[in-house]
């Protein structure tokens, strides 16, 4: 069952595209990015930092809608997210 | 810079100490005190309560002694002159954040009205016994600045001087006055405000992103940062370096608090203020600070006309203690003494400098009332055989 | 090696015009929820668009008095407990800045919860960001007044047999106009409140309950700082308005979270320049702030 409606003007909204920066040094691996990532972007990545952590990396990067919740939730502001330019897609119904 | 005309009450006037310090805190410009209520020093708070409304300064009454010492840090930061007053219980509250005052570098005034102690002991009785507190009390290593008035007079200029000695070195200055001083009524000449000197606080002439908080100068006093300028400062009570960061390791140690030590005994002598008389070709000096020092006078005109040759010393500031001027005399007179309301606080750093040189006697007791004559004349004598 | 290090950590962190980077890496443990409270402050700060050269932080002891490190603001970090007479007497000296106390649980409500509940009382024009994570974390995991019954902590190894504060009930008692509580989940609706506790005049209190995973969730055996951001998600009530009477926090228990208290009441100074006006009528100039000369 659905609880919402379609949006009248649905042909002309466009889900925004979002580009990550991961700042592999800072991180400390807690994994909150993975986790709360509404678009499941992102996993932790066998690579080490020089901290010996394990940073994230984008697995679907085309996924990422600049909600910026990475960027809010992480603690050692070791990731963000900017609007991409290009490359917005049409919200499908 | 002078004092501002509206803030000074030109005039004589008849004020126990407690008000006459209260005037000499707001002609030096102090416009916020943060203080708890505390017998023997109350009637500063009353008096600047009763002030500050028309002159644009706010006294608010805190918590408690910890408050009042934070909130007056707190608003020295925010460029305004601050101070608050306390007594014995208080002033052990205070201690914590007077160290903080120290650390942060921040120019306040604290009056300790000193009563018997310790714990409750005799609130509205006087005592000289936190002098070593003043000197010790707060955890660390460190000099202080401690000024000791002897009458509502001296209440009226101490608090006037400790304001402009904490802005030019940058740090608390404590007035330990006493419940004799403070609450005894003589006549008070207010000068004019023109004849009021005071000192401006020093700030930085750096603009933001280029100046730090304790920057090393030659004078080891760092110019203070302005709040909401955009200097974006930080400062700690950790150990910090010139940028005001923590850095917790033993060489910061060694220079931050070799700094804040340096300040003080590097300028010992623009610091320290003495009063003495008679002191030249004298057998015996008897020193002493605040009421103390007025009290020794009968006795040591007794002495003089009983042919004793007897100088004396008052101690107008109690810290930094006057070390080469007591080394000096320990090699030229035969005695040391002592007087003040404690059993040898002062006492024992007169004996130190002494360095044996010459005897030292304290005539001390554990307070509740001033001295009798009769003992330091008796102990006079005694020291001149 | 380490230039290559150098380089990426030079990429522009959205944040680091409000942080002083020359202190980042901070000092807080993996999965701390510091840095997001720091984050949601950070982005408050931006989405008001306040000009943050009027903004100051003060800061107690423990790890949430850290904070003030790592904001580049005028900032303050003082000694424990005592961060909020310190920022009574810097607010009052210049009201015109925004002072905002970034404090810790046993910080602010244990050692310095006289001054906490008076300052409420007096309705000094503050905002107090209270980072909640349940025990003493600086200095090993001590348990702390918010505590909750039964749970461990370095200092109640058998169970803690102290009732905790309730925080919001604290605040709005001793006379908060504005409390909220969320947890370091709820970054987006942290933002919002801490933008309106520092838009509000007043005593404004936000708690913000946050994982501590070396200590809390160590010692009582509930995983990673990760797996109690998953707790909070699975276990926070939103609760706007709700009875502050239940809004308790047991052990391992709902939290309920929301925004309590949002009223009106005139501040400290609001109500010293009126007394003074009634007592000296235009003689008295309004109190603005600094020496006077204003």
């Amino acid at each position: 069952m659905k609880f919402w409606r379609t949006p009248l003007d649905i042909d002309k909204l466009q889900i925004p595209r979002g580009e990550l920066h991961i700042l592999k040094e800072r991180c400390k691996g807690c994994g909150f990015c993975v986790e709360y990532c509404p678009k499941g972007v992102l996993e932790l990545s066998d690579e080490f930092n020089s901290k010996g952590y394990h940073p994230p990396k984008a697995v679907k990067p085309e996924e990422c809608v600049n909600c910026d919740l990475c960027e809010l939730l992480c603690p050692d502001f070791a990731i963000y997210c900017v609007r991409a330019e290009a490359g917005e897609k049409e919200v499908s119904n | 810079m002078k004092a501002d005309p509206k803030n000074v009450l030109t005039g004589a006037h008849y004020l126990d100490g407690n008000h006459a310090c209260a005037e000499g805190a707001i002609a030096a410009g102090c416009k916020f005190f943060a203080g708890y209520p505390i017998t023997p020093s109350t009637e500063i708070a009353e008096r600047v309560s009763r002030r500050f409304p028309l002159i644009g300064g706010v006294f608010i009454q805190m918590e408690d002694e910890l408050a009042s010492m934070n909130a007056i840090l707190g608003a020295s930061w925010g460029g305004v002159r601050s101070m608050s007053c306390t007594s014995g219980p208080g002033f052990s509250l205070m201690m914590e954040n007077f160290g903080l005052g120290l650390m942060l570098e921040t120019p306040c005034v604290l009056v300790n009205v000193q009563r018997g102690g310790p714990s409750t002991g005799l609130p509205t009785l006087p005592g000289q016994a936190d002098m070593m507190q003043a000197r010790w009390g707060s955890h660390g290593d460190y000099e202080v600045i401690a000024l000791a008035p002897d009458s509502p007079q001296e209440s009226f200029e101490l608090a006037v001087h400790a304001f402009n000695l904490s802005e030019k070195y940058r740090m608390p200055v404590l007035i330990m006055t006493d419940e004799c001083v403070g609450h005894m009524t003589e006549k008070v000449v207010i000068p004019d405000a023109d004849q009021i000197e005071l000192i401006e606080r020093r700030y930085t002439d750096k603009k933001p992103g280029e100046a730090w908080p304790f920057e090393e100068t030659e004078d080891l006093v760092s110019p203070m940062l302005p709040v909401g300028q955009g200097y974006k400062f930080h400062v700690t009570g950790l150990t910090h370096d010139y940028r005001g960061y923590p850095v917790i390791n033993a060489e910061a140690q060694h220079k931050n608090v070799s700094r804040l030590m340096d300040k003080v005994r590097k300028h010992a002598d623009d610091i320290i203020w003495l009063e003495e008389k008679d002191v030249d070709g004298a057998d015996v000096v008897v020193v002493s600070y605040g009421i103390s020092s007025r009290v020794v006078q009968p006795a040591i005109q007794r002495a003089v006309k009983d042919g004793i040759k007897v100088g004396q010393i008052k101690m107008v500031t109690v810290w930094p203690f006057p070390e080469k001027r007591i080394a000096e005399l320990a090699g030229k007179v035969k005695s040391l003494i002592m007087v003040e309301m404690n059993f040898g606080q002062v006492f024992l750093e007169m004996d130190r400098c002494a360095k044996g040189k010459c005897e030292t006697y304290l005539v001390g007791h554990a307070g509740g009332t001033v001295h009798k004559p009769d003992e330091i004349y008796k102990t006079i004598k005694e020291a001149a055989k | 090696m380490s230039a290559k290090v150098e380089e990426q950590v030079r990429e522009e962190h959205p944040l680091e015009k409000i942080l002083r980077m020359d202190r980042i890496p901070h000092i807080w443990c993996p999965t701390c929820g510091l840095g997001t409270t720091v984050t949601a402050l950070s982005s408050a700060l931006e989405q008001l668009q306040l000009d943050t050269n009027k903004v100051a932080v003060v800061s107690g002891i423990g790890c949430t008095g850290r904070v003030a490190g790592y904001m580049k603001l005028d900032s303050f970090h003082t000694t424990h407990g005592r961060a909020v007479p310190f920022a009574v007497g810097l607010h009052i000296a210049r009201p015109d800045l925004k002072t905002i106390v970034f404090s810790g649980d046993g910080d602010l409500i244990s050692i310095g919860g006289n001054h906490f509940i008076h300052t409420a009382r007096r309705n000094v024009d503050m905002t107090i960001i209270c980072v909640n994570n349940f025990i003493y974390a600086m200095t090993g995991g001590q348990v702390a007044p918010t505590t909750p019954l039964t749970a461990k902590a370095a200092t109640t190894p058998y169970g803690n047999a102290e009732h905790p504060f309730n925080l919001p009930l604290l605040a709005a008692s001793s006379g908060a106009v504005y409390v909220a509580r969320w947890t370091a989940l709820h970054v987006r609706r942290l933002t919002v409140a801490i933008k309106e506790a520092i838009q509000k005049p007043g005593f404004s209190f936000v708690e913000v309950i946050a994982p501590c995973s070396t200590l809390y969730a160590r010692i009582n055996k509930l995983g990673t700082g990760l797996d109690l951001m998953k707790f909070y998600h699975d276990n926070s009530v939103i609760r706007h308005g709700a009875d502050l009477n239940d809004v308790d926090i047991d052990f391992q228990s709902k939290i309920v979270v929301g925004k309590f208290v949002d009223i009106e009441k005139p501040t400290y100074i609001d109500c010293l320049n009126a007394g003074n006006k009634r007592a000296f009528g235009d003689k008295y100039k309004p109190y603005g702030g600094g020496n006077g000369d204003n």
